[in-house]
């Protein structure tokens, strides 16, 4: 689990107004696809929880790890233990909970599943493609 | 039937030791009870009025007789010694002990059984046709296509948290036992030019706003399954309502942007998603399709019956159906016993059912969102001796499709949703529509019922519905005639002002004596009423 680099990270809104920020964040409601011509310039992109319950960042961040963005992928906000593994499968490689998340805890959740059953944001095997070799 | 390899194995054990180290974690106070909700709910468990109610997950409503028998191991451990079929062909027990849940996940692992997604703002259980592998109108078998979906939904990483929860039916056939277009996403798999393919509907669903769901693509090649699957999803993740939990729905969505913005979101989707390389490699349809080839059926069986007991011709011409082998039969054991609570069965029945399986339907049997048991394969030679034993057990109910063949939430009984009672209104109709020739004599009539507007009890497709509310702290009960689930899907019209508890079962006697008077040759209850329409049943209820 990466480290959040501190970088203050700018609305979209600003960043797409012709800023030179290298890193933006994302609200829930906010197009991810926006950022699809800008993702060579941009080292951390930030996806807001309001709620843990709101799932719309793991999409956000699928799409952008689809279009080829190789940067930092921030989950911020109500980022819960049970949601961390989701969360790396869709893309993002740094946390920052607004409530500490228990390191044990954490890498526990991280480490839990062993196999996956389908493709995702990151490089796991699924099982239906290791049974066929 | 799908057997699982070391792959499924892990993660349902995985599941288990993960939800176990999640229930610690609330008993020693680490999680909040907001916290713990959303974990909780995706293995199942819901708090009710009363404890913790269990939902175990029966992919496709298929089980075996060893999983049965595990079923009702977990009556009588953990529960009171029965449990309930529900209309997602799921089982679910209504009185557990938090404490207890994790042991009772690790028993149903030993079999091969879980309660993975079985709640939760997640992709549920898929359900699929009763009569799959067994009907001669089926394509081809649908569970395949349902266990690949399965493999797909179960822990999906970016639709864990979806807007509202997310139901799959899959069919083959052009008969709809399944409520196929009822569902946020209904699939039937279809044959063209010798091509399998799947045909998806989306938007359809029940609860507060019923909707029938439109078509939305006739034609996804079968290897495209899960790329164009995981479009709708995501559209739906991205755009579904999360203001108002009563609107978040894909339903309300596809209606809201309308159908054709809604379609033209998902082909944008899958044109994207098609290029990536997500969807299963061929290899592992053939190796799930080959759990579903045929039992070894004997040939040259006799199709003649010994029809001299009346009872058991009763039963015979009731609840078994054609089978696609000649000497076979499809039966349906009715968990509807006159004045019995709809889809409950006590462990022993359950043993029962599972010997019956085990002996006389290739170790098979099935759930079917009636709330009914299915015995797929039988031979026609072995129908009295099953007959025999059912009827010792009291599972013989000759029922099937018949007014007391009712479907019912479990109301305000058991839910803390609901606004009022649907088992004692349940059996009060039962009760009055006992006598087995005035059932017959009534034909095909599908009666359901909700304790509230979520509509569990499927009130909507009814033929005649009922939905209980609250009318000023007393249970009021509104009366919908003309729903379907089948493949003629249409939601009932509410007829006007509401019944209380008794007056609710005259108005169903006024509803079908006023039937009788009007039928024609061979119309079923549905069919005089979308001849002849509201007026006249109004006029005898209201007039």
């Amino acid at each position: 689990m990466a480290e959040p680099v501190e970088e203050p990270a700018v609305t979209l809104d600003a960043f797409l107004d012709q800023s030179n920020a290298t890193s933006v964040r994302l609200e829930e409601g906010e197009d991810a696809r926006a950022l699809i011509p800008h993702l060579d310039r941009l080292s951390l992109i930030e996806i807001g929880f309001g709620s843990f319950g709101d799932g719309r960042g793991y999409s956000a961040a699928r799409i952008l790890r689809e279009a080829g963005y190789q940067g930092e992928l921030r989950a911020e906000g109500d980022v819960l233990v049970d949601q961390i593994a989701f969360m790396r499968r869709c893309g993002f490689d740094s946390f920052a909970p607004e409530r500490p998340l228990d390191p044990e805890d954490a890498a526990r959740a991280l480490d839990r599943w062993s196999e996956v059953y389908q493709p995702a944001a990151d490089d796991r095997t699924p099982i239906w493609s290791k049974r066929h070799g | 039937m799908y057997k699982y390899d070391h792959y499924d194995q892990a993660m349902v054990d995985t599941r288990v030791a993960e939800f176990r180290d999640q229930v610690e974690r609330r008993i020693a106070g680490k999680l909040s009870e907001d916290q713990f909700k959303p974990l909780r709910l995706m293995n199942g468990l819901y708090l009710q009025l009363h404890a913790y109610m269990l939902r175990v997950a029966i992919p496709y409503g298929t089980l075996d007789s060893r999983q049965t028998r595990m079923l009702a191991h977990i009556a009588r451990k953990y529960d009171r010694g029965y449990g309930h079929f529900t209309t997602r062909q799921n089982i679910q027990y209504n009185w557990i002990r938090l404490e207890d849940a994790p042991d009772l996940l690790a028993d149903l692992a030993t079999v091969e059984m879980h309660a993975i997604q079985t709640s939760g703002n997640c992709i549920r259980n898929i359900s699929s046709d009763q009569y799959a592998g067994a009907a001669a109108d089926e394509v081809v078998d649908p569970r395949p296509f349902a266990e690949l979906l399965r493999q797909w939904s179960s822990f999906h990483p970016e639709f864990s948290f979806l807007p509202r929860k997310f139901k799959i039916a899959v069919i083959a056939s052009e008969t709809d036992r399944a409520a196929m277009r009822l569902h946020d996403i209904g699939i039937q798999i279809i044959e063209r030019d010798g091509e399998i393919a799947a045909r998806f509907y989306a938007g359809g669903g029940m609860g507060r706003t019923p909707m029938i769901g439109p078509l939305i693509r006739d034609f996804v090649p079968i290897g495209e399954l899960i790329s164009y699957s995981e479009a709708i999803l995501r559209v739906y993740n991205r755009y579904g309502r999360r203001d108002n939990k009563f609107k978040a729905r894909i339903k309300i969505l596809v209606h809201e942007m309308g159908a054709e913005k809604f379609i033209a979101e998902v082909e944008a989707e899958f044109a994207h998603l098609r290029g990536l390389n997500i969807d299963a490699p061929a290899a592992e349809l053939a190796r799930i399709k080959a759990f579903f080839t045929d039992p070894p059926f004997e040939a040259g069986l006799p199709d003649e019956i010994d029809r001299l007991d009346p009872d058991f011709a009763v039963w015979l011409d009731q609840n078994t159906h054609p089978h696609k082998r000649p000497g076979y039969a499809i039966v349906t054991i009715s968990l509807k016993p006159i004045g019995g609570i709809p889809g409950d069965a006590s462990a022993e029945q359950m043993e029962l059912i599972a010997d019956l399986a085990e002996r006389h339907s290739f170790d098979e049997l099935r759930v079917t969102h009636a709330q009914n048991i299915v015995l797929p394969h039988v031979r026609k030679a072995d129908l009295a001796t099953i007959w025999g034993a059912l009827a010792e057990a009291g599972l013989a109910e000759p029922n099937l499709d018949l007014v007391t063949d009712i479907i019912a939430c479990p109301g305000l009984d058991y839910c803390s949703l609901a606004n009022a009672r649907s088992i004692p209104v349940a059996q009060k109709i039962a009760r009055r529509f006992a006598d087995q020739q005035r059932q017959r004599d009534l034909g095909e009539l599908k009666l359901k019922i909700s304790g509230c507007i979520n509509a569990c009890g499927h009130h909507h497709a009814g033929h005649i519905g009922i939905l209980g509310v609250d009318r000023k702290g007393v249970e009021n009960y509104q009366l919908l005639l003309g729903g379907s689930g089948a493949e003629d899907a249409s939601l009932g019209q509410i007829t006007g002002p509401g019944f209380d508890e008794d007056g609710i079962v005259d108005a169903v006697e006024t509803v079908t004596e006023t039937y009788k008077t009007l039928r024609a040759d061979g119309e079923r209850f549905l069919d005089t009423y979308r001849r002849v329409g509201m007026t006249p049943f109004k006029e005898a209820l209201y007039g």
